[in-house]
């Protein structure tokens, strides 16, 4: 064998080694995140997910001012523990509209009745196409869509006190 | 009470194995009472360590809930086959299962090895020492199995109702089995190549090992690939999954190793080649046990992920594999050249086998970390799955199958007899079988179609080396490779029909409805609850007729209340050609349920195949260690 041949053995446990310990340093982000962040909004029309507050579809959204879509359910705990955030982004003047994902008219007003309504609009995707069309992988879900109707943020899981600045920011940034 | 002697027998054992690497490495002594003692150190260290498997297993036994590991991993009303099963269906207690075959090993090779000179067995019992005080290390510092939970609960957690089942219960023994025996030919090639006596002594007292290693991870692979097809009720049989690659990894470095390992011990020939697949074999073991026991990769198989034990064994790893390939490296020059031979020759024939296995091993590698190696210089996420993996792999495991054809005919050193009568009746069939799907089957996939004609070819050509001999005086070894090329062909075949001929068939359909798939007729006749020992089901009663054959599926959905999970329990009927494969899914609105139904001609082949190659195995091991008793004998009665 020739002398180098007899270290290529060695060279591959190296490169082995080396990426095995970098992914160890570095944890994986195992987030799906979003594919369509920086594109326009997909087509749908949602209808409305309980009595007395509109659906929504896509042309809601591309009003000029960016605002926040909240991709929520009345079964989903974390939606409860984020629903005093989102009354708070509304008090500091961000429109809000919602998706409520495989929900039921009463639920969604029961909800809204114990937790505050932020939404101006809710749409009922009753089989989660519209939230696989956002490339949301769950509930919550938070997008920020400017006023062009593009999709310019993503925010997984609930939203938790120390979000709520960037949230703000990314919201200011979308106008 | 219990555990504290386990873990001091641990302690102990650890403490050993550096006295049997610490005597290994040391030089004063009178070369023979040095390497008596040695043996006896390994002896006791194994010895040891089964005293430490035998506790955990009495603590999973009684559900002794103050030790941890019992305790996360148990429940007093699970029945208690896999209590027993418990204590190796987790991380400490698979590792500390490691650490024991290693002993084990270690314990054997020093019992009864004979074919070794002392100072070459000297330094292989010292590398396998080694091995098992990192592991020992590990168990101790990162993994102790022992440790008590204070106050201890009520019951415990239960274990993931996916692995109740005999199958898994004894699929991990049996892998472990398999990558650990491989310790013993890589402990063997450092203590030749530190010894610099690569000989082909060497390779037989490598050989057994190496085989006994291969039947098992032969079997492991093949009930672990039974069991993903029955109990994930997926319908497949091989997923790519990166644990099912970390156990075929060493799989085809030992079969490569098989292979050569013949040519040295007969010929001495490729002696650099089998030291280097020797070392290559147990680092596969090595490297699978790490993926699979860092979740370094994402996979189906949920094993905890724990950065620190991670490092732990990636550093161990790095220093063996790394020492070892060193080694290699640094004495390779010194490794004599073997008896010569003509490129068509079984050793020619040998070389190419391993080269093409070689290569199918690079691409699973690679396939199997590439996600890892993309996402650190790109940053891009991407998983490599079956696409990859079958449209590489298959071509060149094709390749290495029609090569079967030729290899086993060729002789030793060189061979100018005509080729082609010996050859000729696998390529006749090979090529009638390929005419025959061709005009029978004119819109199958090429590799199908190819792997159909393989397979029938062959049969005759695994028979082939058995002809012009007599059959009474055929050593075992040989009728063990006749077996297991069979059983290749074999497996080779049931692959092929089941990609070639699988009908599927997914329905919503409400009670009293058929459904057609392939040649049976399901009528979907009732859904009612049952319920087993722990877990409630939903089962169907389906009756599927073809012909005037009626046989009735019962699948089910099942539910465990601790930890609540649901699983799917296909139903499968198996006939001689072919099973009929029922999953029960979910009910909609309406009433109708999710049902999907396949028919798999000809599938159960691929584990008879396994089987047979496990057997082949099997007898080509009883045939060499029953002839070496008798050569011993004979060599002992000229001596009296």
């Amino acid at each position: 064998m020739s002398r180098y041949l007899r270290f290529v053995p060695l060279a591959v446990l190296l490169l082995f080694v080396v990426v095995v310990a970098w992914r160890l340093v570095m944890p994986e982000d195992t987030k799906v995140r979003s594919q369509m962040t920086g594109q326009p909004v997909p087509t749908f029309a949602l209808a409305p997910a309980t009595n007395g507050i509109p659906g929504l579809s896509s042309k809601d959204l591309a009003t000029g001012q960016p605002r926040l879509v909240n991709v929520f359910a009345s079964w989903c705990v974390p939606c409860i523990a984020e629903a005093p955030l989102l009354m708070e982004l509304k008090r500091q003047g961000v429109p809000i509209d919602a998706v409520a994902v495989r929900d039921k008219p009463a639920d969604v007003a029961e909800f809204l009745g114990r937790h505050g309504n932020p939404f101006e609009r809710i749409g009922a995707d009753d089989e989660s196409r519209v939230q696989i069309a956002l490339g949301s992988s769950g509930v919550p879900e938070t997008f920020i869509v400017d006023g062009r109707g593009v999709i310019r943020y993503q925010h997984m899981g609930p939203i938790e006190p120390g979000d709520v600045p960037a949230l703000l920011g990314e919201w200011e940034k979308a106008r | 009470m219990i555990a504290e002697a386990g873990l001091a027998a641990l302690w102990l054992a650890a403490a050993l194995a550096a006295l049997q690497l610490a005597l290994a490495c040391g030089s004063g002594g009178e070369q023979g009472r040095r390497i008596a003692t040695i043996r006896a150190v390994a002896v006791a260290q194994g010895l040891l360590t089964i005293a430490a498997f035998a506790a955990l297993v009495l603590v999973f036994l009684r559900s002794d809930m103050s030790v941890l590991l019992v305790a996360e991993n148990s429940h007093s009303q699970k029945p208690w086959i896999y209590k027993l099963a418990g204590a190796w269906g987790n991380h400490e207690g698979s590792m500390l299962l490691w650490v024991t075959v290693l002993a084990i090993a270690g314990s054997v090779v020093a019992l009864f090895e004979r074919r070794l000179d002392e100072r070459t067995l000297g330094a292989s019992l010292g590398a396998q020492a080694a091995l098992a005080l990192g592991f020992f290390a590990f168990l101790l510092v990162a993994s102790n199995p022992f440790e008590r939970l204070n106050p201890a609960p009520l019951d415990g957690r239960g274990l993931n109702p996916l692995l109740q089942d005999p199958g898994l219960a004894f699929h991990p023994p049996t892998l472990y089995l398999g990558y650990v025996g491989l310790s013993v030919a890589f402990s063997v090639a450092v203590g030749g190549l530190i010894r610099r006596e690569v000989s082909p002594a060497i390779a037989r007292a490598m050989r057994p090992w190496v085989l006994a290693a291969w039947i098992m991870l032969t079997l492991g692979i093949t009930a672990g690939s039974y069991w993903a097809y029955y109990e994930l009720g997926w319908g497949g049989w091989w997923f790519w999954d990166p644990v099912e690659n970390a156990s075929l990894m060493p799989w085809l470095a030992a079969t490569a190793l098989l292979h050569s390992v013949n040519v040295l011990a007969a010929r001495g020939g490729l002696r650099a080649w089998t030291m280097m697949l020797a070392l290559v074999a147990f680092s596969m073991s090595m490297v699978g046990t790490f993926l699979v026991r860092s979740g370094i990769l994402t996979s189906v198989h949920a094993f905890a992920v724990d950065p620190t034990r991670g490092s732990f064994i990636l550093a161990l790893l790095t220093i063996y594999i790394g020492g070892a390939l060193t080694l290699l490296a640094l004495r390779i020059a010194d490794v004599k050249e073997g008896a010569p031979f003509e490129i068509v020759s079984r050793e020619g024939g040998l070389v190419i086998n391993n080269l093409l296995l070689s290569v199918i091993l690079g691409v699973v590698f690679v396939g199997t970390l590439y996600p890892l190696i993309a996402e650190a210089v790109s940053g891009e996420k991407l998983s490599v799955g079956p696409p990859y993996f079958n449209s590489v792999a298959s071509p060149i495991a094709l390749a290495l199958g029609a090569f079967l054809l030729i290899g086993p005919q060729l002789r030793w050193r060189r061979d100018a007899a005509p080729l082609l009568p010996r050859i000729a009746p696998g390529l006749l069939v090979a090529i009638v079988a390929l005419v025959a799907t061709i005009v029978l089957w004119p819109t199958i996939g090429i590799l199908p179609r190819l792997g159909l004609a393989l397979g029938a070819g062959l049969i005759p050509a695994s028979v082939m080396p058995l002809f012009g001999r007599s059959l009474r005086r055929t050593p075992l070894a040989i009728w063990g490779m006749v077996l297991a090329h069979l059983g290749v062909s074999v497996a080779i075949l049931g692959m092929a029909s089941d990609s070639a001929f699988t009908k599927e068939r997914l329905a919503a359909a409400r009670p009293g409805e058929t459904v057609p798939v392939g040649p049976w007729l399901v009528e979907f006749r009732e859904v009612m609850p049952v319920a087993g020992p722990n877990w409630t089901a939903i089962e169907a009663e389906l009756r599927a007729s073809r012909g005037s054959g009626v046989t009735i599926l019962k699948p089910q959905s099942r539910f465990f209340p601790d930890p609540p999970t649901t699983t799917n329990e296909a139903a499968i009927d198996t006939s001689w050609n072919g099973q009929l494969y029922a999953v029960l899914g979910e009910r909609d609105d309406q009433g109708r349920w999710q049902l999907r139904l396949w028919w798999k001609p000809f599938v159960t082949l691929i584990w008879l195949g396994g089987i047979l190659i496990a057997l082949g195995g099997a007898l080509a091991l009883a045939g060499r260690l029953f002839r070496e008793r008798q050569q011993r004998r004979r060599i002992e009665e000229a001596f009296e």
